[in-house]
């Protein structure tokens, strides 16, 4: 069976558009599947798996890069705290957001602020939202195997987990 | 002017669907519409822009073989087909006018970068940026 997101129906695939740009609208809000299947009236179950194989990440990661994308672009463009960011751009907790904006841009938020006011010039003549997209993390894998991956990369090969 | 982009081409997945949400809910008009066999040649205008046509294609034959014509049919309705930009003296009074309408909006407007600016989609999936043109 084709699983390519070509042999999918495209009145489905508008459907699940819907759902990925009520995301987009609203990224700081919680999104639980049972929410996503809604606008795109499907059942839960087939929801995750027809997003994924349409937009090629599951549903709760492109949520994440939008908001660290807008966890950034409020890093850059205004003077909010970065509590404040972090609670803007929907997490609950600072700590939380931190660990997690470093495991998937490579930076902490505050060099991500010193160095995109640095930058932010040279587009100015490009649209906006266009430059925003542009700058989304390309988040192909999951987190926590990032997070692996960097932990081996650092301390070489790891023991095997004795339970 | 004499010499200039004519037509740029949307794909579509109903020609019958994009004329009547081109027309009756963002206001163009029809330029062009012609038919031979299967294929239609659809172009729209804006009011205000008789230079320009926008081209309302629909992937199929005999231009496309039918894998061809359903890769470009999912990508329009996953939204991934280029940005497009319409220009307009109040972004807000149009997000009105437009909303009214039914027009499916994906972003409110919002202030910003010295502009107003909002985000529609067409029923095919097509995405819009509404943008408020600065004063000069």
């Amino acid at each position: 069976m084709n699983e390519g997101p070509a042999s999918q129906d495209p009145g489905l695939l508008r459907r699940l558009l819907r759902a990925k740009d009520r995301m987009d609208a609203a990224s700081h809000e919680r999104w639980p599947v049972g929410r996503l299947a809604r606008v795109s009236g499907v059942s839960e179950a087939h929801f995750a798996r027809s997003f994924k194989q349409a937009f090629g990440v599951p549903p709760h990661r492109y949520l994440l890069t939008r908001r660290i994308e807008r966890a950034t672009a409020l890093l850059r463009d205004t003077d909010l705290s970065i509590t404040e960011i972090a609670f803007h751009a929907g997490w609950e907790s600072l700590g939380t957001f931190g660990r997690t904006f470093r495991d998937v841009t490579g930076e902490t938020p505050s060099a991500v602020r010193a160095c995109a006011r640095a930058a932010v010039h040279e587009l100015g003549r490009v649209p906006a939202c266009v430059v925003s997209a542009a700058q989304r993390p390309d988040l192909t894998t999951a987190v926590s195997e990032k997070r692996r991956r960097v932990a081996d990369a650092t301390n070489g090969p790891r023991p095997k987990e004795i339970r | 002017m004499n010499q200039g982009v004519e037509v740029v081409g949307l794909y579509v997945r109903d020609q019958d669907e994009a004329l009547a949400f081109y027309v009756e809910k963002l206001g163009f008009r029809v330029h062009t519409d012609v038919r031979n066999g299967d294929y239609r040649w659809l172009t729209v205008q804006h009011p205000e822009q008789p230079s320009f046509q926008l081209g309302l294609f629909s992937p199929g034959p005999p231009v496309h073989d039918a894998a061809t014509a359903q890769t470009l049919r999912a990508a329009v309705a996953k939204g991934a087909m280029p940005p497009l930009v319409l220009g307009v003296s109040d972004c807000r009074a149009a997000y009105d006018r437009m909303r009214a309408r039914g027009v499916e909006f994906t972003q409110e407007p919002i202030d910003r970068y010295g502009t107003v600016d909002a985000g529609f989609r067409d029923p095919s999936g097509n995405g819009w940026k509404l943008i408020q043109k600065r004063a000069h």
